[in-house]
């Protein structure tokens, strides 16, 4: 019951620095040169200035710049996120339609990049300073500094062109509908590459972080005084130094939500993914400015969510984090 | 020279070393060898790479001269990699400083203006920034700058709070010295290194949004980035992959070099932990 009441905690000391992003992006759009209405009659093909005026006060555009502040958060209390000039859908619907396939996206390649950067990083401080370090940490420093788009274009090169094990793109095959478990598999399929190319440089970070942390902890006197009960190595890694080496790992999943996030706007446009971060990509383009607040307002809720995750989880792999409180 | 003395016995910092003068040199003999504009027609599109003695790295699908980018990327790349690094540690430097020296509510509020920074996804709010100020080399250089800054304001903080009550402190606090004196001649010149070595990720990681928003065609498309390079061999990617492979491997030695170079300082400047 702590832990839910320590995470409790701050998860609402998380609540002014939501207010704090919102306000700020939303003053800053507002130096964004044309509103939606400009983007919308763009779309149109243009028009004459009453009907821009109408459509202005229609969307509350013509009010000071304090008033439609006022309005934007009072809307987003009741959770309204506004209306999609672009999409002619409100901006939730829009949005939740792209969330599925980011959230996919993000599961996958976090539980891909933290499960091998644990065994890889386990493995190289197992040899440390030997070959499979030298080659493990190699591999490591290369996926770090590869950049993500190019990775998955030359992903897209081998396994789609010339081996054609994998689709290039989409979400699914649209050509034929699927349904049940073959819809699934062809799902699973299609994001082989994505989380491969998105999960690799977390991969590169996890483990250098893990490598460090169990060198960290290898050398600490309760390992010392496990070992000379005579246990064998692979349970004095398994029961004693694992749980405290995973730490660290906990603490970067927290930090590093955000840039996931990031990364997977890059991604999902490399493979054609109908994700949130796509979303962002068009509205910028499309200088849908609702629609971009809106999703700066779902991913940093996102953030928040991941990292009350984490809270949890430290919670529960060291007691201690409760107890001291 | 201990510090030089421990960089070189690292093989990997010797390698990473190597690899950012060769990066150097080809951004400073870009104008020697190619000295037309990257960007103007050279030749046929679509030449292989090696298969022309004028071209040897090809051309790309508009006949530009690929090499001549690559030459006249690197400077791009390390310029805006460079200057962004510059903006964002001096940011981070400044906040971290205040909010470490002054404690309480100073700190809380700046802190929670970093917390902001960091809960909001880096690369959304970079595509943000773009979308308001346009995208010249200029924007796109403060803005990759205004993203990456709270990492270094937490290291410099940090630093701050465990050097702050330090005696050397006290002692300028004793002579009267004034704040701004104290916070930057005396507890800065200590609280650097840490940071220092820290801006090489800064510098990695600024060089990887560079190129990421360049190939979604954000960045200025009037300069010869490697990232618009890869950007545009991907309309020809199923045959002529070369194209955007080369770009890719050019951006992939200039952040490992700069990685390396990186660790070897902080291995050097902490050769404790190396020896482990």
């Amino acid at each position: 019951m702590r832990v839910l009441t320590l995470a409790g905690r701050r998860l609402a000391a998380s609540i002014p620095t939501l207010i704090l992003i919102l306000i700020g992006v939303f003053l800053l759009l507002q130096l964004a040169p044309g509103d939606t209405v400009d983007a919308l009659m763009a779309q149109m093909g243009g028009g004459d200035a009453a009907t821009a005026r109408q459509l202005r006060e229609f969307y509350g555009l013509d009010l000071s710049v304090w008033a439609q502040l006022g309005n934007y958060l009072w809307r987003l209390v009741r959770l309204d996120l506004g209306f999609s000039a672009i999409y002619g859908k409100p901006v939730a619907t829009v949005i939740a339609e792209r969330l599925p396939a980011t959230i996919l996206l993000m599961t996958a390649s976090l539980s891909f990049a933290f499960f091998f950067g644990l065994i890889l990083g386990v493995v190289a401080a197992r040899g440390v300073n030997k070959w499979p370090d030298t080659l493990i940490s190699t591999l490591g420093l290369m996926f770090y500094a590869m950049p993500t788009f190019w990775f998955g274009l030359m992903a897209i090169v081998v396994f789609s062109i010339y081996l054609q094990w994998l689709p290039a793109g989409g979400f699914e095959d649209i050509t034929v509908s699927y349904t049940g478990l073959r819809r699934t598999f062809d799902i699973a399929l299609h994001l082989v590459l994505p989380t491969l190319t998105l999960g690799l440089f977390y991969m590169a970070i996890y483990l250098r972080i893990m490598r460090g942390s169990m060198l960290e902890v290898l050398n600490l006197d309760f390992v010392r005084t496990a070992r000379s009960k005579g246990m064998d190595e692979t349970r004095v890694v398994v029961r004693h130094v694992l749980r405290n080496a995973l730490l660290p790992m906990v603490t970067l999943i927290g930090l590093q939500a955000g840039t996931m996030l990031g990364g997977s706007v890059v991604v999902e446009s490399v493979f054609s993914l109908p994700g949130l971060g796509r979303l962002a990509y068009e509205s910028v383009i499309q200088r849908d400015l609702n629609t971009l607040l809106g999703i700066i307002f779902v991913s940093a809720l996102l953030v928040i969510a991941v990292n009350f995750i984490v809270d949890l989880l430290y919670a529960r792999l060291d007691p201690r984090i409760t107890a001291g409180n | 020279m201990d510090l030089l003395k421990l960089y070189f016995r690292s093989p990997a910092a010797v390698i990473g070393l190597l690899l950012l003068i060769l990066i150097l040199a080809m951004a400073a003999s870009a104008d020697l060898l190619y000295p037309r504009d990257p960007l103007a027609l050279a030749g046929r599109p679509l030449i292989w790479p090696f298969s022309n003695p004028r071209f040897l790295l090809g051309t790309d699908n508009s006949g530009r001269d690929i090499a001549a980018q690559i030459f006249h990327g690197a400077r791009i790349s390390l310029l805006i990699g460079g200057v962004a690094t510059v903006i964002s540690v001096m940011i981070g430097i400044t906040i971290g400083a205040l909010a470490g020296y002054y404690g309480s509510w100073v700190d809380t509020a700046l802190m929670r203006v970093t917390e902001a920074f960091q809960t909001l996804p880096n690369f959304l709010l970079l595509l943000v920034l773009v979308a308001v100020f346009g995208s010249t080399i200029t924007t796109v250089t403060v803005a990759i700058g205004i993203v990456s800054w709270p990492a270094s304001a937490r290291l410099t903080r940090a630093e701050f709070l465990s050097l702050r009550n330090r005696e050397f402190v006290q002692a300028g606090r004793t002579l009267g010295l004034k704040d701004a004196r104290l916070i930057f001649g005396e507890i800065l010149p200590n609280a650097l290194p840490p940071v220092i070595v820290y801006a090489s990720v800064v510098m990695a990681i600024a060089i990887l949004l560079e190129s990421a928003l360049a190939f979604l065609k954000l960045s200025d498309p009037n300069v010869a980035s490697w990232g618009n390079l890869i950007g545009a061999g991907r309309d020809v990617l199923r045959v002529q992959w070369y194209v955007s492979a080369i770009p890719g491997i050019a951006i992939l030695i200039t952040v490992l070099a700069v990685s390396l170079v990186g660790q070897g300082l902080n291995d050097a400047l902490n050769p404790r932990l190396k020896s482990r």
